[in-house]
C-alpha cells in the first residue's frame, strides 16, 4: 500500500508549528517527541506504520477550530483519530501531517430520555454511550465488534455498523446532529435533536466521510428503550446453499429477527476447537436471535424453527435459559479470537447481496485453493455483510503479499454479484486502490467534487478512499502553493 | 415538455439545454420551479426485486402505485410511510418513486423505523452537466466511499435527477392496533407520547390530533404480540386517562392514513406550514402561533398547522431549533416568505457550493432551495 512521500517544506515546518499549537492549547496537549509520536504510528492495520510530525490532543470544539486554523494557514495536512480501531487504516498517518486525537473529549453533555437523545464529545467510546443510559434501560443501537474502545467520532468517520443492524441500521440511521469543524476552523451546527433535515442532507453526507470533510467534535445520537428480553437460536446445515435459503425464507416469512449470523465449517471447527460452545460440526451454522417478551419470542422462535425443520436441519437448539443462550453466542464471539489462535489473519468485509451467498461461498473456497491460503467465513447474513478472515503468516516472506491478493479478489467478486467492497469497516488505504472496480472515473470524481467544497485545498485525510492516481492533481495543487 | 424515454437520452437533453429545466415526477406537490418542463415518468419499471434480501431496484419515474403493489404481492411495504400530497394540495398526477426519494418524504412511521433516505440503498443520477452518476447499492451495509445517496435524498433534483433508485423493504405485519387516550392539552400529550415511544413496546406511531381531542399510539406485528403490547401500553399510560384501542386492523389503517396525508388540511382555506421540531419544543412552539388546525406527529416532533393566508409563521414564532416550511400557499405568499427555511451562513455557504459542482450552469429546479 503506497502512501505519498511527505513534503520536505511541511517536515521544516515542525519547529514553527509546535510553538503556534503550544499557543493554543495547554502544553502536554501538543506530543512532538519522536519517542512519544510513535504510539500514533498506526491504528487495527497494523501492518502499516509511520510517526506523525505532531499529535494534537484537544479538548474543546474551540481547541479543535484553532488546531484547524493553525493548519490550514501553514498548509499541513491532519489526520483526525478516534480510538485508532480502524482496520482499514483510516487513522495512519504521514511523516508530514498533525493527528488530531478527540480522546480526551470524552464528556456527555446531555441526556434527553423525553426526547431520546444523548449529546456527546465525540472522542467517547462507543460502549460507554450505552453504558450512560443503561440505567434507565435505554442503549446505542450501533454496535461494532471493537465497541469497548472504538470512539464515536470514527464510528461517525467510517459509519459503523454492527451485529443488529438488520433491525436498528447503522450509525448514519442514528445520528441526529453534530458540531462539525472546518478545515479552515469555521464550526459548523448540522441537525439537531429534531428528525429530518431542512435543506440538504448535509449529516447524512459528512457520517461515512472518513474525516475527510470535517472533524466531528459533538454528536445528538437515537437512543432506544432496551426490548423485554431477547433469546437465540442455533440450527446447523449440511450446504450453504441450504443455510441461504433458510434466511431467505424466514425474511420471507415477515419475521425481522435482530440478528442472523452465519458461519461456516472452517470457521465453525476453529470456533469449536478454541471455545468449545458445542457446536454441532456442519457446513453451515446460523445463530438467530430475536427480540421482544417471552411469550412473542417464543411465538417468534416457533415460526422460525418451523420454517427451518423444512429445510432438514443437523440440528436446532433453542437456548432454554441465559445460560444457553450465551453457550450459543460464545463460539461466534470468540471467532476473531479463535482465528487469530492458529494464525494471523486479515478480516475483509465486503458486501453481497444475501441471494449470491452460496455461488460467493463456493467461489472463494475455489480460490483459497488456488492461492494455498485458508480462509474462514463468519458474516451477517440478514444484511449480506460477509467477514471472510484470510489465515496468513505474517513471518512467511511474500505471505501478506498473497493474502492481500487473494483478498482484492474476494472484494472485486462482492463488487460483481452487486454488492460493494466495504459493509461497515470503511475504504481508508486498504481498499483505496480498488475503487475504481466499484466506482467509474465520473462517480469518483462526483465523491471528490464533494471533498472540494468542504475542504478545498485536500488537507483533511488527504491520501485515503480515493485512488491516489485519481486525487494526486488535487493534492498536489496543495503542495504546490506552499 | 421534454420526456426522455432513458438515462442516455435524459444525460443528453441536460448536456444541450442551453435554458433552466423544472425537474417533474408526478408533479403532485407542486412545485413550478423555473424553467422547461422535464419529466422523468419515462423511466419506468422494477428492474429488481428480491424479496427474500428486502430489496427493490426501481427506476424513478414508476409510480408509487406500482411500487406498493409489488410490494403489497409479497406482503412487502415500504416501511417509511410516503405521504400522499395530492389531497392536501389539490394536485392530480400519480406520485413517483423518483419524487419521494428526491424529497425525502417520509410519515408517522419515521418516528421508529427512519426517514425515506434511511431506506435508500443506492442512486442513478444525471448532474447538472450531464453526466451520469451511481452512487451505493443494492446491499444493506455499505461504507463504500462517500454517501451521496442521502446528498441526493432530499435535495428535490437541484443537485442531480434521480434515475434510479435502490430501496430496503420491510415485510408487511400482519396486523396493527391503535391505543387511543382521550382530552389531554397539548403538553400533557407530548409527554404521553415520550412515555409510549420511550417503552420497550415497539410504537411505531405517536401523533395527537387536537381538534379531534385525541393522542394515538400505533403498534404493528403479529397478532398476538399486537394484542399483548396494545395492553401493555394501555396499563403503562394510566395516568393519562382510559386508554381505548382499536377493534380492528382497518380501523386502525385508516386513522394512520389520514394523519399520514394530513387530512385534517384538506379544506383549502388558508396556508399550511410544517415544522419540524424536538418533540418537547412543540407546545412551546405552537404556544407562540395563532393557528386554525393544528396536529403533532412523531411524538411531538413534527407539527403540521394551519395559518392565515399569507401570514409569516416563520417570523411569528421567532428562534427556534428546527426548520419549518411552508407547504401550501399561493405563489406570491411562497415567493414572498420562502418555502423553505434559510440555512445559518456556513451551512447556506456548503450547499450552495454543493449545488454549483453538481450543476454548475444552475439549470435544475433553478430556484428551488434557495434562500428566501
Amino acid at each position: 500500500m503506497q502512501m505519498p512521500e511527505p513534503n520536505p517544506t511541511i517536515l521544516s515546518l515542525k519547529p514553527r508549528l509546535v510553538t503556534r499549537l503550544t499557543s493554543v492549547l495547554p502544553k502536554d496537549a501538543v506530543i512532538h517527541e519522536i519517542s512519544e509520536t510513535r504510539a500514533y504510528e498506526c491504528d487495527a492495520l497494523s501492518a502499516y506504520r509511520c510517526p506523525p510530525l505532531i499529535v494534537v490532543l484537544p479538548s474543546t470544539t474551540r481547541e479543535v477550530s484553532d488546531i484547524l486554523k493553525i493548519c490550514y494557514e501553514e498548509g499541513v495536512p491532519v489526520v483526525p483519530r478516534g480510538s485508532g480501531t480502524s482496520l482499514a487504516g483510516g487513522a495512519l498517518p504521514t511523516a508530514d501531517c498533525v493527528i488530531l486525537g478527540v480522546a480526551r473529549m470524552n464528556e456527555i453533555i446531555e441526556v434527553d430520555y423525553d426526547n431520546r437523545i444523548i449529546r456527546v464529545q465525540t472522542g467517547r467510546t462507543n460502549l460507554s454511550i450505552t453504558g450512560a443510559v443503561e440505567d434507565e434501560d435505554f442503549f446505542y443501537a450501533p454496535d461494532p465488534s471493537s465497541q469497548l474502545a472504538c470512539a464515536i467520532a470514527g464510528n461517525i468517520a467510517m459509519n459503523s455498523g454492527g451485529a443488529h443492524c438488520l433491525k436498528y441500521g447503522v450509525t448514519t440511521n442514528n445520528l441526529l446532529g453534530v458540531t462539525m469543524v472546518q478545515m479552515d476552523g469555521t464550526i459548523v451546527e448540522l441537525g439537531g435533536a429534531h428528525l429530518d433535515s431542512g435543506g440538504y442532507d448535509l449529516l447524512g453526507l459528512i457520517c461515512g466521510s472518513e474525516g475527510q470533510l470535517g472533524v466531528v467534535t459533538e454528536a445528538t445520537l437515537r437512543i432506544l428503550r432496551k426490548p423485554e428480553g431477547a433469546r437465540p437460536v442455533l440450527m446447523g446445515y449440511e450446504s450453504n446453499e441450504v443455510a441461504g435459503e433458510v434466511v431467505s425464507d424466514i425474511i420471507k416469512a415477515g419475521v425481522l429477527p435482530v440478528a442472523i449470523e452465519f458461519m461456516d465449517r472452517p470457521c465453525i471447527e476453529a470456533c469449536e476447537a478454541f471455545a468449545k460452545a458445542g457446536y454441532p460440526i456442519c457446513d453451515a451454522l446460523l445463530i438467530i436471535e430475536v427480540e421482544g417478551s417471552e411469550e412473542e419470542i417464543d411465538m417468534q422462535l416457533g415460526l422460525i424453527k418451523q420454517i427451518a425443520a423444512k429445510h432438514d436441519p443437523i440440528e436446532i437448539r433453542e437456548a432454554a435459559d441465559a445460560d444457553e443462550a450465551s453457550r450459543i453466542w460464545l463460539g461466534r464471539k470468540s471467532a476473531f479470537g479463535a482465528m487469530g489462535q492458529i494464525n494471523d489473519y486479515m478480516c475483509l468485509d465486503g458486501t453481497i447481496p444475501v441471494s449470491s451467498l452460496p455461488y460467493v461461498l463456493r467461489r472463494i473456497g475455489e480460490m483459497s485453493k488456488n492461492y494455498g491460503l485458508n480462509v474462514a467465513n463468519v458474516f451477517h447474513a440478514g444484511d449480506g455483510n460477509m467477514h471472510p478472515l484470510i489465515l496468513f503468516d505474517a513471518n512467511k516472506p511474500g505471505d501478506l503479499e498473497t493474502c492481500e491478493a487473494f483478498g482484492a479478489d474476494i472484494l472485486k467478486l462482492c463488487v460483481e454479484v452487486g454488492g460493494c467492497l466495504t459493509g461497515e469497516h470503511g475504504v481508508g488505504i486498504e481498499k483505496r486502490d480498488l475503487m475504481s472496480h466499484q466506482y467509474t472515473r465520473d462517480d469518483i470524481e462526483a465523491q471528490m467534487a464533494v471533498k472540494d467544497v468542504f475542504d478545498p485545498n485536500w488537507l483533511l485525510n488527504p491520501a485515503k478512499v480515493f485512488p491516489l492516481e485519481d486525487s494526486e492533481s488535487r493534492r498536489m495543487h496543495t503542495m504546490a502553493a506552499e | 415538455m421534454l420526456s426522455p424515454r432513458n438515462e442516455d437520452e435524459l444525460a443528453e437533453i441536460v448536456r444541450s439545454s442551453q435554458d433552466p429545466l423544472a425537474v417533474q415526477g408526478g408533479n403532485t406537490r407542486g412545485m413550478a420551479p423555473e424553467g422547461i418542463a422535464l419529466t422523468v415518468t419515462g423511466l419506468s419499471g422494477i428492474s429488481l426485486y428480491e424479496p427474500g434480501a428486502l430489496t427493490m431496484v426501481v427506476k424513478a419515474g414508476t409510480t408509487l402505485a406500482e411500487v406498493n403493489d409489488a410490494l403489497q404481492s409479497e406482503n412487502q411495504r415500504l416501511a417509511f410511510e410516503p405521504m400522499d400530497y395530492r389531497g392536501l394540495l389539490g394536485t392530480d398526477g400519480e406520485p413517483t418513486i423518483g419524487g419521494v426519494v428526491a424529497a425525502n418524504i417520509s410519515g408517522p412511521r419515521r418516528v421508529a423505523v427512519g426517514s425515506c433516505r434511511d431506506f435508500v440503498l443506492g442512486v442513478r443520477f444525471v448532474t447538472g452537466s450531464g453526466q451520469i452518476i451511481k452512487n451505493g447499492g443494492r446491499v444493506m451495509k455499505n461504507v463504500t466511499g462517500y454517501d451521496l445517496v442521502k446528498l441526493m435524498a432530499g435535495s428535490r433534483g437541484t443537485l442531480g435527477i434521480l434515475t434510479e433508485v435502490s430501496l430496503k423493504v420491510l415485510p408487511q405485519p400482519e396486523t396493527e392496533s391503535t391505543v387511543i387516550l382521550h382530552s389531554l392539552d397539548d403538553r400533557t400529550a407530548v409527554k404521553a407520547m415520550s412515555k409510549a415511544l420511550g417503552s420497550p413496546f415497539e410504537v411505531t406511531g405517536a401523533a395527537c390530533l387536537p381538534s379531534r381531542d385525541i393522542t394515538v399510539l400505533r403498534l404493528e406485528g403479529f397478532t398476538e404480540s399486537v394484542r399483548y403490547r396494545s395492553q401493555r401500553l394501555a396499563d403503562l399510560l394510566t395516568e393519562f386517562g382510559n386508554a381505548e384501542t382499536t377493534r380492528n386492523k382497518e380501523d386502525s389503517a385508516e386513522i394512520w392514513r389520514g394523519i399520514c396525508d394530513a387530512k385534517s388540511f384538506h379544506d383549502h382555506e388558508g396556508d399550511v406550514w410544517r415544522f419540524s421540531v424536538k418533540p418537547s419544543d412543540g407546545p412551546n412552539l405552537t404556544d407562540r402561533l395563532e393557528t386554525t388546525e393544528l396536529m403533532y406527529d412523531w411524538g411531538g416532533g413534527l407539527i403540521w398547522l394551519k395559518s392565515g393566508r399569507g401570514t409569516n409563521m416563520r417570523a411569528q414564532v421567532g428562534k427556534f431549533s428546527g426548520h419549518a416550511t411552508l407547504v401550501r400557499a399561493d405563489q406570491e405568499t411562497r415567493d414572498r416568505i420562502g418555502m423553505f427555511q434559510p440555512a445559518l451562513p456556513s451551512v447556506a455557504a456548503l450547499s450552495d457550493g454543493l449545488r454549483a459542482q453538481f450543476d454548475p450552469r444552475g439549470i435544475l429546479n433553478a430556484g428551488l432551495m434557495t434562500a428566501a
